[in-house]
């Protein structure tokens, strides 16, 4: 063993291949990306690791690696169990041979997400036990313990760390190399009683999984993950995760600036589901109430409520049900602290005081500065001036197309979406012009469906495809169409044009979004052509190519008329007060402003 | 027991300057934690870093009026958390804005003399490093994160001492940048 400082979902991959994982694979979603890119790059030789086309498809390769014995990891996002959600369900009947592990990040705020989904209700409704961590530390040894849990009862076991453990960074000591479990994986041994659901198997494998949760239940009461450490008084708090730290520090902060501070019992739980009843019930023995604190769900509020109506006890839970927990977003060291002496009637610290500060600019998220997909919006926006459009767009980078002032994203629901809800508007409104965005990651992830739904039943719709070779908002994975594994190999690219040729789009035309004229124009073009037609805006992403050109600004030239910054939005574009200005050290002279500029007073760029 | 505040624009690299102050926590033994912003908000957003020192069980975040420094590589972004910092605590800050482009259409503006007189009048120990003219020095506009990093190690509240972030700077940053990173470092050091 030796000690690392690792980010939570490095510790989570460290974890995985000391238990020996053969095969792990999944879909990049922040906050869970770093985990297999980890995997990929620590792994020793008998690890098979890829980022596959979705979670669906991830799911079920680690489902059938399972069947032939090898130990595997799938890893996702919240909202990426929901793709994987089909295979997962079944699988939880059919059970798996080597040990399965299913990494979900959930992602309190939401911080970079649609959905406050918690994973832990996911498990209880999959009926798969769940671990919960709170430091990257726990995280590694409840990865470890997963793998042996998992092959134990011959079912997939989920972790379900959040973003401030998977992005937070602690001391863990992690086994070295020649620890690690290895696995031989016996291969797939045929048996249909087995692999073959019907509804026979489902009903007595129902009975059995049932059996078995109940009897985890009663295990998971003595695991080290779950602990209580005792205090004064007959209220206590009930937490888990990050939170779980976070009620530490508040209860520090109250026993300083609070003389004779009655500092509760706390407990821990790590393994929400099965629920750890008798831990539970002893940690109840002699209080009046609990709070719950916890992120998403009141999971275990209610699991809580419902132990204490069952055994008839007289206590009371507060929490999110009750009113007295914020039902939403992230809590924090300052919010606990506020809710504990709140709830248990002591004076908050007191926090120096500061003047109101002046008022500060806004920074949401921008595209970078020489983004392709800049000038892909404004070309679409350029052409389709003047009619009614509906601009449906998708999960990725170019979802920030929506800011101003390119305002080009008028829908974004889920995952290659866009391609069908534009299907649906124009069912309803045949008098709007439909065009839906969709990236070229998202395109092969779940877009593609959606196409030949459209060709099938002879939609009318343009499909824009920004093509920028990389999965670019997680952090540039490899995609189908890129040519490089995750293992570091090259493969056959997936072609874009041939695929959407082979689902029956007549016309699929490719251009570069940064010669805006001759964008424009193909735009003009194809949208006036009935049915379903693509157009594929071809640019790398600037974060992947790195151009190093760079436009400046003539300012003789220079007529202060502003439509550099306010069409485009471009971050590297400034008014220093008397003519337009732009920052070398963001510029990568893509020529989108030069090609913008009335009176040609920028120069200097070269599109790549 | 140190807990500091990183904090300015995505992109000018305050994640290398939290992994400095970590390492070199590590290699002085001592217990460290650190929390920052990943994903969306990293595209020309506000972002920070909270890096814990000498704290066992630390969550990871530092709450609102315990930070004993802050690192700003952006004035604005420094207002922006300057309620995390104890009423005694150290800020040290860059002079140099980056003006957002919401700033130019039509948001609230960036007026830099009121923010640089509202960290002059509410910080116990202000230190301004004028930017623009260390890397003029150093000719690398990549490195004021380390600048920053010396001239904090100097006011003592960072917990960690020079000497442990050059052998950080040796352990963590690419060979070829390792240079150009030390002398950062002792510009920093020297202001």
């Amino acid at each position: 063993m030796h000690p690392e400082f690792l980010m939570g979902n490095e510790a989570i991959a460290l974890g995985a291949l000391a238990a020996g994982v053969g095969v792990a694979c999944g879909y990049p979603g922040t906050p869970s990306t770093e985990v297999l890119e980890t995997v990929a790059s620590r792994r020793g030789k008998g690890t098979y690791v890829e980022w596959s086309v979705n979670e669906k498809a991830a799911m079920e390769l680690a489902a059938g690696a399972s069947y032939a014995g090898a130990r595997t990891l799938v890893t996702c996002k919240q909202v990426g169990l929901n793709v994987a959600a089909d295979p997962l369900m079944s699988l939880a009947y059919v059970g798996v041979k080597g040990g399965m592990v299913v990494v979900v990040a959930d992602d309190p705020g939401p911080i970079s997400s649609q959905t406050e989904q918690d994973t832990r209700s996911f498990a209880q409704f999959a009926k798969l036990p769940v671990f919960d961590p709170s430091t990257p530390a726990e995280a590694y040894a409840m990865v470890i313990e997963a793998f042996s849990l998992s092959e134990r009862i011959g079912s997939p076991v989920i972790v379900r760390p959040t973003t401030r453990v998977d992005h937070g960074y602690g001391i863990v000591e992690v086994a070295d190399e020649h620890e690690w479990i290895q696995i031989n994986a016996e291969g797939f041994v045929r048996d249909p009683s087995r692999w073959v659901i019907f509804p026979r198997l489902s009903c007595i494998n129902h009975a059995a999984i049932e059996g078995r949760n109940a009897e985890l239940t009663k295990e998971q009461s003595s695991s080290p993950f779950n602990r209580f450490e005792t205090g004064k008084g007959r209220v206590g708090i009930v937490t888990q995760g990050v939170s779980f730290s976070y009620v530490m520090d508040a209860l520090a902060h109250l026993s300083e600036t609070t003389t004779e501070f009655k500092r509760p019992p706390v407990l821990k739980i790590g393994t929400p589901f099965p629920f750890p009843e008798s831990l539970a019930l002893s940690f109840l023995e002699g209080l009046d109430e609990i709070i719950c604190i916890e992120e998403l769900d009141p999971f275990l509020e209610h699991s809580l409520a419902e132990l204490i109506g069952r055994h008839h006890l007289s206590v009371r839970v507060l929490g999110k049900l009750t009113g007295d927990v914020a039902p939403s977003g992230e809590n924090t060291v300052e919010s606990l602290t506020d809710l504990l002496a709140r709830l248990l009637s002591v004076d908050p610290p007191r926090l120096p005081a500061l003047p109101q500060a002046p008022q500060l600019p806004i920074r949401p998220p921008v595209l970078c500065a020489g983004c392709p997909h800049r000038a892909s919006f404004y070309a679409v926006k350029r052409a389709m001036a003047g009619q009614k459009c509906v601009f449906c767009g998708d999960i990725g980078c170019y979802t920030l197309g929506n800011a101003a002032p390119l305002e080009m994203v008028d829908t974004c629901l889920c995952m290659g979406a866009g391609i069908t809800i534009a299907q649906g508007i124009s069912r309803v409104d045949s008098s709007v012009t439909t065009l839906s965005f969709v990236g070229d990651s998202t395109l092969f992830a779940s877009g593609i469906t959606g196409i030949i739904n459209a060709v099938y039943n002879e939609s009318r719709l343009t499909v824009c495809v920004l093509d920028n070779s990389t999965t670019a908002m997680t952090g540039h994975q490899v995609h189908p169409g890129i040519g490089r594994t995750l293992m570091g190999g090259t493969t056959e690219k997936v072609d874009i044009e041939a695929l959407l040729h082979g689902a029956g789009v007549k016309t699929v035309k490719t251009v570069d979004p940064l010669d805006l004229a001759a964008t424009v124009e193909t735009l003009r073009e194809v949208v006036a052509l009935p049915g379903v037609k693509a157009i594929i805006f071809r640019s790398p992403c600037v974060v992947v190519a790195r151009p190093t050109a760079h436009s400046v600004v003539d300012k003789a030239k220079c007529i202060a008329c502003k439509r550099c910054i306010e069409t485009i939005g471009c971050p590297a574009i400034s008014f220093d007060g008397d003519k337009a200005h732009i920052d070398e050290t963001q510029c990568t002279g893509c020529t989108l402003c030069e090609q913008i500029c009335p009176v040609g007073a920028i120069s200097g760029g070269v599109r790549p | 027991m140190s807990d500091v505040i990183l904090c300015g624009v995505g992109g000018q690299g305050t994640v290398l300057a939290a992994k400095l102050i970590a390492r070199a926590a590590m290699n002085a033994e001592l217990p460290v934690t650190c929390a920052e912003t990943i994903g969306m908000a990293q595209r020309g957003g506000s972002v920070f870093s909270h890096v814990r020192l000498d704290r066992a069980d630390a969550s990871p975040l530092i709450a609102h009026g315990f930070a004993d420094l802050i690192i700003g590589l952006e004035p604005a972004e420094t207002v922006r958390q300057l309620s995390f910092l104890r009423a005694d605590g150290s800020v040290v800050v860059s002079a140099r804005p980056v003006i957002p482009v919401s700033a130019t259409v039509g948001g609230p503006p960036y007026n830099l003399p009121e923010i640089m007189a509202y960290l002059q009048d509410n910080v116990a120990q202000l230190v301004v490093v004028d930017i623009d003219a260390a890397l003029r020095k150093l000719a690398n506009p990549k490195v004021q994160n380390v600048v920053l990093l010396g001239a904090a190690a100097q006011t003592g509240a960072l917990g960690v001492t020079l000497d442990e972030l050059r052998k950080a700077i040796h352990e963590i940053v690419p060979k070829r940048f390792i240079d150009v990173n030390l002398r950062a470092l002792e510009f920093g050091a020297s202001l």
